[in-house]
């Protein structure tokens, strides 16, 4: 259980070499003599994998090793392919408590036109100090009302949003109202909850709300189709931007991702998603899964689920139901990836996939549930997701289970970029562990005249 | 609030104290005693509630129960030393001081919390005032001795008394700078007036203390001598003078937490726990000197300000530089899972087990005055204990039982689902209920929070609301 930071940082001094201000770079790398968790192809040990660009070029036991590639020593240590958190709001939020650094939610309700990639902040504090827990890439969400915006997956590296979007994966995010639930002390909240009004009618106003756009951009899109096939002779179609910014997923271009947790919710949702014919669909938190697990699976509709760190959804719930859920689900046949729901501390998406796995997940599901299962979720799992030969180079090397609390994380690669293990927690760290106490003793005043 | 009354009319009906202490004898568990080292295969003897022998092979008093802990592991029940579980209301709000109040008046022994805290292995609580005031109220310590119904007995007798302080932006937010306008006018809106109604406060308290103690020595020879004014706010700045109370102070910033070891320097008062205390790592070698102590979170930061510039390294560079520190909760959240929040100092700075494990078992019982009686597993403490299927710092680790004075409170294997013991005759069998979660600290109303603190359980999440309205 134990480690010395020493070692780590030993480590890292090679892995960086003799740089003053290390920085992230491109090259050939061959990561020697370790234990390769592949997620599709099983576990290789004393495995080499090559890096040459931005890919993988090589995974086995026996492979050859290209004439000048950077050795990196990987006895005994473990080899994966970077963890994906399927839910955060990282780089659109620095400081929770500060508005002008939160950037999560536009005003009104109905701005799915809202991009997210358009304000991840690339140099965000809470960025290196996520990588170091392994996970190279998040879906980035918007919040708030019921079309909050376009929510992207994005690698943790990159100095702009074009080289940090992943695959090109967007999602269009939909707040599903929430169901009234009897009301009564520990009821309500979320969207369309809440207040002293009746919480009927505010369902159905929060539904009547969504159908109303819906048909809208169903109309709009019908238009828009229309005279793009034949412009001729046709007047333009007046430009609503929140309608053509649902039309990428009436023309199954792009996922809807549907936000929803509560039992009643997530039943009404599996209802409306197949009433309008949604192609591209996945569903987001969905706490009450387990409950509904064998409807969800049934309609074939795959789920980012979590956190696992929470409370019960209701006081009458077993006390582990929250770590429970996201294995239950998948043992019932649904797809799921596992979301941390975090910004700053999207570092503890391993940790969620870990209660998981001991809440009766186990490892392997809860593994692929931060890697391959949500990369072919969004179709990126050409080039995401697993350690195989021609995807792109996103792992990290670590002395041990990533998943296990003491476990470190020594290197990192994303797009095939060696990135310095550094955060400002680490830096502070190493300024303060051992300060010069020397100044514990006011200097003394020397007498006045002197 | 509303269940104040249920819980009075109960605790006049239920004056039963059967059960409170029991025996048990656990068998072959790995017992991670925290301050005596790691026996493998060891048995624990739990007698009347009190721990009574520790060894192999013991042998087994007549019809005692038995637990066979083959392969699992037995540690001291987690005490988690800033809570705010089992209250009905957190935060008297209404004066930057508010010493006289006390949350032992608000103890909720119905809270489901506390059953969820036990089955994280938390058989001890500090549940405390909230963070509004710069003094704050009487905090209480607490067992958690599940489906009692009078708050009293939820009690952890001889426990010493506590005060809540706090520095920084809540008690400046919550005062001075209230409201849209940013004017409330009343003292603090800067860390300067916070240091002000610390020092007017405790200067008082020495005059009213002095007052009496010459008014107490008068009385001895002059029968007509004049008392001072009673008045309950001073008497426990004065108790807080006379080291009868100790002080846990919410704080962030490296700068606040100097001032306040300035003016306790000042006072003559030497015990201090810096609670939350982000920053405490830029002045760990003054608290060492100090003897002050430190409760942090694992890794919580960037929800607000003032711990912007935290490092999840904290607790490792304090424990390194020679100050205790404990690992707590603030959330009702959290406390399931300290076990797990203990373990992150392996990872942020390479502690050992038995350095992370004190964190949230001595370390907290040292700051909470509760040593002798918990902390540890040890002869002639009390048998609160909870054992794990696998090492409680491995995050797969599952707590399986806990037991509080040698009863057995939590058993994961025989348990119900539904385990609360008073069901709101309002609330429908499907009430949803927002999950609380890590991020939890800063969501709210359009203001700013930390979480419980701040604003306490009655606080209902809007997560997932809009702010545009």
């Amino acid at each position: 259980m134990n480690l010395i930071l020493t070692i780590v940082l030993g480590f890292l001094s090679f892995v960086q070499q003799q740089e003053q201000e290390p920085k992230a770079r491109q090259g050939t790398y061959a990561i020697t003599n370790a234990r390769i968790e592949t997620v599709s192809n099983g576990t290789i040990e004393n495995g080499t994998i090559v890096i040459q660009g931005d890919r993988i070029i090589a995974v086995g036991k026996n492979v050859a090793i290209p004439s000048g590639a950077e050795i990196i020593d990987g006895t005994g240590l473990h080899v994966y392919p970077g963890m994906i958190d399927s839910g955060t709001s990282l780089g659109l939020t620095e400081i929770g408590s500060v508005a002008e650094t939160d950037d999560t939610n536009e005003i009104g309700d109905i701005t799915p036109h809202m991009d997210a990639l358009t304000a991840i902040n690339p140099n965000a504090t809470a960025i290196p100090v996520t990588r170091l827990s392994g996970v190279t890439t998040v879906i980035a969400e918007p919040s708030g009302g019921l079309f909050p915006g376009t929510a992207a997956m994005i690698n943790l590296f990159g100095y702009t949003a074009e080289q940090m979007q992943a695959g090109n994966a967007k999602m269009l995010v939909l707040q599903f109202p929430v169901k009234p639930s009897g009301g009564g002390f520990g009821g309500g909240g979320g969207f369309g909850g809440g207040g002293n009004s009746d919480p009927e009618a505010e369902y159905k106003k929060a539904m009547d709300k969504l159908n109303e756009v819906w048909n809208r951009a169903e109309l709009y899109n019908r238009i828009e189709e229309a005279y793009q096939a034949n412009p001729q002779g046709k007047e333009r179609p007046v430009y609503a931007p929140e309608m053509d910014a649902i039309r990428p997923v009436l023309l199954g271009t792009r996922t809807l991702m549907v936000k929803v947790d509560q039992e009643a919710a997530i039943l009404a949702a599996i209802a409306w998603v197949k009433e309008r014919k949604i192609q591209k669909v996945v569903f987001s938190g969905v706490s009450e899964g387990w409950r509904v697990a064998d409807k969800l699976a049934e309609a074939g509709i795959s789920c980012l689920v979590g956190p696992m760190l929470a409370t019960p959804t209701r006081g009458s719930d077993r006390y582990d139901r929250a770590y429970a859920n996201v294995g239950l689900m998948s043992q019932a046949g649904v797809k799921v990836a596992i979301r941390s729901g975090e910004s700053e501390n999207v570092r503890n998406l391993p940790f969620n996939a870990g209660f998981a796995a001991a809440y009766g997940m186990g490892k392997e599901a809860a593994l692929r549930a931060v890697t391959l299962a949500p990369a072919e979720m969004f179709g990126i799992d050409n080039d995401f997701g697993s350690l195989t030969v021609g995807k792109k180079a996103n792992l990290f090397i670590s002395d041990g289970d990533p998943f296990e609390t003491s476990t470190n994380i020594l290197a990192l690669f994303i797009d095939g970029f060696n990135v310095p293990i550094e955060s400002r927690h680490l830096d502070l760290y190493k300024e303060f562990l051992n300060r010069d106490s020397g100044r514990l003793k006011p200097v003394e005043v020397l007498p006045a005249g002197n | 609030m509303k269940n104040k009354l249920f819980v009075a009319a109960l605790g006049l009906i239920l004056t039963t104290q059967i059960g409170f202490a029991q025996d048990v004898l656990i068998r072959h568990a790995t017992v991670l005693t925290i301050t005596k080292g790691t026996l493998p295969d060891t048995d624990v003897l739990i007698r009347d509630g009190i721990i009574t022998e520790i060894g192999t092979n013991l042998r087994a008093p007549r019809g005692i129960e038995e637990v066979d802990a083959t392969g699992k592991f037995l540690m001291p029940g987690i005490i988690d030393a800033h809570s705010h579980i089992a209250l009905t209301s957190i935060n008297e709000g209404s004066s930057p001081v508010s010493a006289e109040v006390t949350m032992e008046d608000v103890i909720d022994p119905y809270d489901i919390g506390i059953y969820r805290a036990l089955a994280g292995g938390v058989t001890t609580s500090h549940t405390m005032h909230g963070s509004a005031n710069v003094i704050g109220g009487q905090n209480e310590t607490i067992k958690h001795r599940y489906g009692k119904r009078d708050p009293d007995e939820l009690r952890f007798v001889g426990a010493p008394r506590t005060i809540k302080f706090a520095l920084g932006e809540n008690p400046t937010r919550s005062h001075g700078r209230r409201g849209s306008q940013g004017g409330g006018g009343i003292v603090p809106a800067t860390r300067m007036g916070v240091e002000q109604v610390l020092r007017s406060s405790f200067e008082n308290g020495k005059r009213y203390m002095e007052a009496w103690d010459a008014y107490n020595q008068a009385v001895k020879t002059n029968p007509r001598a004049v008392s001072p004014e009673y008045n309950d706010r001073l008497e426990v700045m004065a108790d807080i003078l006379r080291g009868d109370i100790l002080v846990h102070c919410h704080s962030y910033r490296a700068d606040e937490i100097a001032m306040l070891l300035r003016v306790l320097k000042d006072f003559g008062v030497t015990k201090i726990t810096f609670q939350h205390a982000n920053e405490a790592f830029k002045v760990a070698p003054e608290l060492a000197e100090f003897g002050a102590t430190a409760s942090v979170f694992a890794d919580w930061w960037s929800y607000k300000m003032e711990v912007y510039y935290s490092t999840a390294y904290n607790a490792a560079i304090l424990m390194r530089n020679g100050v205790l520190t404990s690992i707590n909760s603030d959330s009702r959240e959290f406390i399931r899972h300290l076990y797990h929040e203990a373990a992150k100092s392996q990872r942020y700075g390479g502690l050992s087990d038995d350095e992370s494990l004190s964190m949230i078992t001595i370390n907290p019982a040292t700051q909470l005055g509760i040593q002798d009686r918990v902390g540890s597993i040890e002869i002639g403490k009390d048998g609160d204990v909870v054992l794990y299927d696998s090492h409680p710092l491995s995050v797969y680790a599952i707590p399986m039982q806990t037991y509080v004075d040698g009863k057995k409170y939590f058993d994961r294997l025989t348990d119900p689902d539904d385990m609360r013991i008073q069901v709101n005759p309002t609330a429908s069998f499907n009430s949803y209920e927002t999950q609380i979660t890590g991020k939890d600290h800063f969501h709210g109303e359009n203001e700013i929070l930390d979480f419980e603190d701040l604003f306490g359980v009655e606080f209902e999440s809007t997560t997932s609301t809009s702010k545009s309205n």
